[in-house]
Order: C-alpha cells, then sequence, then structure tokens
C-alpha cells in the first residue's frame, strides 16, 4: 500500500512538467496582444509598452519565459498577472470559494441522488422509480445555463427569496442555489447509478446469504448492499468533485461567485498565461491526488481490493 | 422503521435548508461607516492598471480615481469645464496661463494640496522614463520634448514650462497658444500627488491617496474596491453618500439582475440583450435612464488597401447604410444617427455638418459605387467579445448589400486584443469597427488623434495635409470661437474624404436600486457621487 501511493505520487513529476510547459506553451500561441486593454480603446505610448513588454519578459523567447517562471514556481513564487496582481493571492481568493461550491454541489448529489437511487432501487419498476426517472432524464435534458437563470430569476427576482448573485465572501448559504444548479446534472446520473447498482446486487449471493442469516432488512441494506454498490458511485463523485474543483464557468458566471472558474477564464481571455499555468497546475495536482484517494477508498470499501 | 428513518431524514435536510436560505434572504446596500451615512454599491470592473491617475486610461480604474481625486476643473453635463479645486485659470495670450488653487484643500493624509502637488504629479507623468500611459497629455506644455522625447533618453527631469510661483499658485508656459487649454483639465492625467507618493511609489500603489470627495478603503483582486467618505474634503458639501463599494462582476447581466432585486445600487452601461424592447424600462419601471454621451460609433476603411482608396467609394458605402434601420432594430430607437463626425455633446459641435452623405440614399449610393469599379464582396470586421458590436455590424451588412447588390460579409474577430492586433498590424483587409469617446470635451480630441496624418489612433492609415493643417491652425488659434469655426471646416473636409463612416452618437441606458434617488450621470458616463441620495 505504502510503495503503491509512493509510485503514484512519483507519477506527479512528469505530469507537473509536461502540463506546465503545454499550458504554459497554448497561453503564449493565442493570437493577440496581451497589453492590449491596458489603455482602454486607445493606444498606449510607445515608452509605456516597452516598459510593460520588459516588466513581464515578454521581450524574451517563449522558453526563457517558461524556464524562469518555472524557476519561480519551484520557488513558490505563482508570479503577477498583467494586472500586477499576484497570482498566489488571486488563487487564494478564489480557490476557498470554489472548495466550498463544489463542496454544497457533492454534499447535494450526494443527499439527493443516493437516496432517491437507493429507494428506486428497491423496488425498480415500481411508481417511484418512474417518477425519479423521469425526473432525472429532465435534468439531464436541460443544460446547466437554462437551469441558472431560471432558478436565477425566479427565485431571485420574482419571488425575491435570495439575491441574485453571490456576495463577495459568500458561505455556504449563499451557495446552495448555485451549488444545486452545478450539481443538477451529476445528481441525475448519481440517482441512476446507484438505482442500477443497488437493483443488480439486491439479487447477489452475499444479500441473499445476509438475509439467510437473518439479519435484520435495514441493516442488510443499509450496510451490506449501500456500501457494495456505493462503489462505482464513490468513482463517480470523486471524478466529479476532481471536475467541480475546476470551477463552473457558467455557473460562476450566472451568479457573480469568484471562484476558479471565473479565474480562469477571464485570464485565458487576457491571454494572462501566468495565472493560467499557475492555477491549472494545482488543478492537476488535486485532480490526480483525488483520483489516489478514490483508489484508496475502493481498498477501504471493498475488502476483496488490494493495492500493491 | 426503513422509512421513518428516511422520513426523518428528509425532514431534517428540508428543515435545515428552509432556515438556511431564510438566513440567505436579505443582503443588498450596508449601512454605517462615515457617521451612520448610509454606503452604496456601484457596478465596477477590475482595474487593468494599479490605481495612479498618470497611468489609468480605461474606464474600470478611472471610475475609482474620479472618486478619490478632485481636479482643477470638471465637466458638467455640456461638456463644459467648470471650476472645481481651481480658483482661477488664465491668460491673456492663450499659451501662457496662469492657475490659482482654492484655500483650504487636503490630501487624504491631511498635507494641504498645494501648487507643487500640481506641478510634480505632472512632470512624474510626463517624464519618458516612468513610461506612464498618460504622458502625451502634456505634449502642449513647454519642455515636453526633452523630458519625453521621440527617440533617446529625456534631457531634463522636469518640464521648463511649469513654475510654481507660490503655495497656491503655477504657470503653466505651452510651446503655442492653445484656446482650449482649460478645456482639457479635467482629465485624471492633471490630478495632483501628495508628497508621499513620491517617497515610496509602491506603498502607494497599494494605499492611494487623493484629493476628492471619498477615500480609499480597501481593495480585494476581482472582488471590489472600497472608499469612505472625506469628511475634510474641500468641495461643494454635503455629500450625501457615506461609501462606496465598487463591486466587480465579470458579466454584466449579473449585475443587471442585482440592480432589479436591488441588491446593487447602480449600474451605468445595461447589458444589450435587456434593451431588446426596452425590456429593463419594465424590470427597473422610474429607476432607469437613457442620456447621450459624446461618443460615436463608426466603421473605418482600411484607406490603406487600394481597394478602399477612392474617397468616392466610401462615400458610397457611407450613403448605402441605413442608419435609421440599425437604430430602431439593434438600439430599439434609443440613439441618434449620427450627422458628423463630432459627437454630439462636444462644445463646438455644427449640426448636420455631413448631409446627404450620412444619410441613406440608395440610389446616389448604388450610382457612385458602380462608377468606382469595386470588385469583389464588402467585408465588415469587428470583434465580436463585448457589447452589441455583431448586431449593427451585421444589420449594417445587410443595409449595404441589400443597397449595392454586392454580397457583403461580416468577419467576427473572436476577442478585442486579437481585432488590436490584426488592426496595429494593418491586417485588417474589410471595413472595420471603431469608436470614439470624448472623454476630453474638445472637437480636437476628436478629430486629431483618429485622422491626423501618423497620430496614434489614426488606424485607417489616412492621411491629408490640408485636414492636418486645419486642424492645428485650430488648436493654436486666439480664441474657442475661431478654433471651433477652423475644426469644423476641417470635419467637413473629412467629411469628403469619408476615411470612416460615422453611424450613431451613443446614449448610455443606466439603472439604479430603489434606494437611490437624485441620480445624475457625470459628462464622463458615471454616477454622480456627489449629488446621488440614499432613501432608507
Amino acid at each position: 500500500m505504502g510503495r503503491y501511493v509512493l509510485r503514484r505520487l512519483l507519477q506527479l513529476v512528469p505530469v507537473f512538467l509536461g502540463t506546465t510547459f503545454l499550458i504554459y506553451f497554448m497561453v503564449w500561441a493565442l493570437p493577440g496582444d496581451p497589453l492590449a486593454g491596458k489603455c482602454g480603446d486607445q493606444t498606449c505610448p510607445p515608452a509605456f509598452v516597452e516598459r510593460m513588454r520588459e516588466e513581464y519578459g515578454l521581450d524574451r523567447s517563449i522558453v526563457v519565459q517558461y524556464l524562469t517562471y518555472l524557476g519561480n514556481l519551484l520557488r513558490g513564487d505563482f508570479g503577477e498577472n498583467f494586472r500586477g496582481q499576484e497570482v498566489a493571492t488571486l488563487i487564494a481568493n478564489a480557490y476557498p470559494v470554489t472548495i466550498k461550491l463544489a463542496v454544497v454541489a457533492l454534499v447535494i448529489q450526494a443527499i439527493i441522488g443516493l437516496t432517491a437511487g437507493v429507494l428506486t432501487g428497491l423496488r425498480p419498476g415500481g411508481f417511484l422509480d418512474n417518477v425519479v426517472l423521469t425526473a432525472t432524464l429532465f435534468l439531464v435534458a436541460v443544460p446547466v445555463f437554462v437551469t441558472g437563470y431560471v432558478l436565477q430569476s425566479v427565485l431571485g427576482l420574482r419571488l425575491g427569496l435570495i439575491p441574485p448573485t453571490v456576495p463577495a465572501d459568500p458561505g455556504f448559504v449563499d451557495l446552495i442555489v448555485p451549488g444545486y444548479v452545478l450539481g443538477s446534472l451529476s445528481l441525475a446520473y448519481v440517482a441512476r447509478l446507484t438505482r442500477t447498482s443497488i437493483a443488480e446486487n439486491l439479487r447477489a449471493d452475499y444479500v441473499r446469504t445476509a438475509t439467510a442469516k437473518g439479519l435484520t432488512r435495514s441493516r442488510v441494506v443499509g450496510v451490506h448492499l449501500t456500501r457494495n454498490s456505493a462503489i462505482p458511485v464513490v468513482t463517480f463523485l470523486g471524478a466529479d468533485f476532481g471536475t467541480l474543483m475546476g470551477g463552473a464557468i457558467v455557473t460562476e458566471g450566472i451568479f457573480n461567485v469568484r471562484g476558479i472558474g471565473g479565474l480562469i477564464f477571464g485570464s485565458i481571455q487576457r491571454l494572462d498565461g501566468v495565472v493560467v499555468t499557475g492555477v491549472v497546475v494545482l488543478l492537476v495536482m488535486i485532480y490526480l491526488l483525488a483520483n489516489l484517494v478514490v483508489d484508496i477508498t475502493y481498498a477501504l470499501l471493498d475488502p476483496r481490493i488490494r493495492l500493491d | 422503521m426503513r422509512s421513518r428513518r428516511v422520513a426523518a431524514l428528509l425532514a431534517l435536510s428540508l428543515s435545515s435548508a428552509l432556515v438556511l436560505s431564510a438566513c440567505g434572504g436579505g443582503g443588498g446596500g450596508t449601512t454605517g461607516d462615515a457617521q451612520g451615512a448610509p454606503t452604496i454599491s456601484v457596478y465596477g470592473t477590475e482595474p487593468e492598471n494599479a490605481l495612479l491617475p498618470g497611468n489609468t486610461r480605461e474606464v474600470g480604474g478611472s471610475k475609482i480615481l474620479d472618486a478619490l481625486w478632485s481636479g482643477l476643473v470638471d465637466y458638467d453635463q455640456q461638456g463644459r469645464p467648470q471650476n472645481k479645486m481651481a480658483e482661477s485659470i488664465e491668460s491673456t495670450d492663450s499659451q501662457n496661463w496662469t492657475i490659482r488653487i482654492k484655500d483650504g484643500w487636503t490630501f487624504h493624509d491631511g498635507t494641504p494640496v498645494t501648487a507643487t502637488s500640481f506641478v510634480d504629479a505632472w512632470n512624474h507623468v510626463a517624464l519618458k522614463t516612468n513610461a506612464q500611459s498618460s504622458s502625451e497629455f502634456f505634449s502642449a506644455i513647454a519642455g515636453f520634448d526633452q523630458v519625453n522625447p521621440d527617440e533617446g533618453e529625456p534631457t531634463a527631469q522636469a518640464m521648463s514650462g511649469l513654475q510654481v510661483v507660490d503655495d497656491r499658485t503655477f504657470t503653466v508656459a505651452l510651446t503655442e497658444p492653445s484656446p482650449i487649454f482649460v478645456n482639457t483639465l479635467g482629465d485624471v492625467a492633471f490630478y495632483p500627488m501628495p508628497e508621499s507618493f513620491f517617497a515610496d511609489p509602491a506603498g502607494f500603489e497599494a494605499n492611494p491617496i487623493g484629493n476628492g470627495p471619498f477615500r480609499f478603503e480597501s481593495r480585494v483582486p476581482d472582488q471590489n474596491v472600497t472608499v469612505t467618505r472625506y469628511e475634510q474634503w474641500g468641495g461643494e458639501q454635503p455629500v450625501a453618500v457615506g461609501g462606496v463599494e465598487f463591486r466587480f462582476y465579470a458579466d454584466s447581466e449579473a449585475a443587471y439582475q442585482d440592480v432589479v432585486s436591488g441588491n446593487l445600487d447602480f449600474l451605468e452601461s445595461i447589458p444589450g440583450s435587456f434593451l431588446i424592447d426596452n425590456l429593463y424600462q419594465q424590470d427597473l419601471a422610474d429607476r432607469n435612464g437613457n442620456q447621450p454621451y459624446a461618443g460615436i460609433n463608426t466603421m473605418t476603411f482600411p484607406v490603406y488597401d487600394q481597394r478602399y482608396a477612392d474617397p468616392q467609394l466610401r462615400q458610397a458605402i457611407s450613403m448605402a447604410v441605413d442608419r435609421q434601420a440599425i437604430i430602431d432594430n439593434v438600439y430599439n430607437g434609443l440613439v441618434q444617427p449620427a450627422t458628423g463626425f463630432i459627437p454630439e455633446g462636444v462644445p463646438g459641435k455644427v449640426d448636420d455638418q455631413c448631409g446627404e452623405l450620412c444619410e441613406f440614399s440608395p440610389e446616389r449610393a448604388k450610382q457612385q459605387f458602380d462608377a468606382s469599379g469595386f470588385t469583389g464582396p464588402v467585408e465588415l470586421i469587428s470583434n465580436v467579445d463585448s457589447a452589441i458590436n455583431r448586431e449593427w455590424m451585421q444589420a449594417a451588412c445587410v443595409s449595404i448589400s441589400n443597397t449595392l447588390g454586392v454580397p457583403c460579409n461580416f468577419v467576427p474577430v473572436p476577442t478585442f486584443s486579437e481585432f488590436l492586433d490584426q488592426r496595429r498590424a494593418e491586417n485588417l483587409t474589410g471595413i472595420f469597427r471603431s469608436g470614439w469617446v470624448a472623454s476630453t470635451p474638445t472637437m480636437e480630441y476628436v478629430l486629431a488623434p483618429q485622422y491626423t496624418t501618423g497620430a496614434a489612433n489614426n488606424n485607417s492609415g489616412y492621411s491629408n495635409p490640408r485636414f492636418d493643417a486645419l486642424v492645428r491652425q485650430g488648436s493654436t488659434a486666439a480664441t474657442p470661437e475661431e478654433a471651433h469655426a477652423l475644426w469644423a471646416e476641417a470635419e467637413r473636409l473629412l467629411i469628403q474624404d469619408m476615411p470612416a463612416v460615422a453611424i450613431n452618437d451613443q446614449s448610455a441606458q443606466f439603472g439604479w436600486s430603489p434606494r437611490l434617488a437624485d441620480v445624475e450621470l457625470t459628462y464622463g458616463r458615471e454616477l454622480d457621487l456627489e449629488k446621488v441620495t440614499v432613501q432608507e
């Protein structure tokens, strides 16, 4: 187990180098001038442009720029974007918000999705099963921005139950509606995945054995059946959490959440390679670590799985 | 048993959701601060540069600077300069000016605003090695070519034309007479700077100190800048609001929703999708406004491209554009068609300079177009990442195509920065979107930077020595009246040459929350923070 984890951690090094270079290069290769917006609609004076290009190293070749960046990054310096803001500060401001939003979305997915999945899976073909089937079909069919704008204008504008956007430093409460919007699609998948898994395992040998041993129905379902059926769902949730950590450009845009998604999107538009690379590197690391955790969780959920 | 537990779980999560959402309601503006006066929130965008007056040329930053600083003069809604910090700005020959500032003004750190505060600040911005984006604003002052030569290093550190007489008086010598010198002084570039700036520029950037009605409080990147009322402000009291939060949005649609629900107090540019069928007037009944500002929408010809070198062709295309149709269909009649190159609201503008050449005259257009021998499709190019550029350019394209009987293609460029790049390299081979806001309310500021030979924003490559001469004569005329007459003549010449097609004058649609009253827009299209009041 220890060696397995170590090996997985070592794999992070080449991935780190590869992604940083690729992302840095791709943003650099985007057409356009990163200093374009500095003087509004007007043309910047030459002395100003020259100074800016020098300050941000734009006058040097891409390889030199990248190596300088990498050197700084290894010393823990994320650098500055073209507006003179510390990238580390930007990330530090945006990340807690994104994590909160992802957690809210994940909790909503897990609670509603798992509940619906277990209930329907135990009685496949029943009335509730059909209701959930239709409901999830609807959720899958509706794009996130529709759900977002509809909830924003109905709950926020027409009914006045929530403010249409979230405040600068949102609490978990402010993020319930955006979190629901963000998680709605995956919620449907979680419900369906759980249902299938439960329905299938209901006929498994170990369930029959457990029932034959005289265990109560709630213990059979709650402990044996649900735990085993949770494996594909946990895989899905883990992967989904990784995705959610990458931020949600659409949802964040609608509700003006100052998270990672908006930061990346805005930075790509402004050709701010330093920010994009910094954030993406973090994301890649988190994604890989999240997957590692999922793999380890398998072993904990199912004693038959061994990691070595 | 099982179902009861599930039911209990459901009930628990439901009730907690209800409790939580109940806490989530409300929001809106915050109160408190400066002696209990209410704080308001205003739409903003992240400033592109550090908050320095000499280095800010874009709206996100200048909006905040205008709250933090007060200049020598301020523009009224008609673009006329009104003394603000200046007691008098006088000259007998329009070339040597004596500026006397009012007594009793202080910076937010308590130090007095003196003549030196202005002179040092101006010299700092003008000096080439400081590489400030507003340096060109001082080019009329004697000695500018020593501190900011076109080639090589500066030979002087300060402009010889600026002399401090006493604490409250300084003189400005220009290289030539300028009848409109006073009209330029309202720009952010001319704001004074306290001594602490020169001692510690980096510290100043983190905590800017101005002389305006509000002092800097805090700044969170990508979130907001907050300012609070400066009680010792030297300007006209009282200022009703106790503070302002400039709240940054990535998307003005979200800001719009916030204004509708009262979660944001002011938005000066209603997004395009809510202008359709004047939707915003229903959403924001009795709390919206539509006010022209001195801006113009144009389409510029690539005059450097041989195909568009013929003025007759350019005139034909101008007459082929049905401006009223664009205005009705795209702008819902909220703007006015342009009748010249000088936008409405700029002092000295002569009405209807353009005549038939800026009107939709299909027959004459077709005749003139056929005579020019132009072949191939007409192309209209614009970036499509902001406002309603795409919509109005496509409408223009349809109009041109129907009138002239040639295909017209709209060519989108994804982002503004790509568009700028191509424009600078003269790679645009079609007619491209352009626009100009007369942030300095003079005709010169519309004509000279865009259309004189080799000017920084002359993107068409247009050059006409007679036009250049007329603009220059106006700039050095003895009186504003003479200057206006000369510039009007230059504008008529420009219309004959038609390096660009004037489409429409700009207009701002703005909205505010139910708690604001006395909402007025300044000349610079910002909320007038000194006049606005709050009803609780």
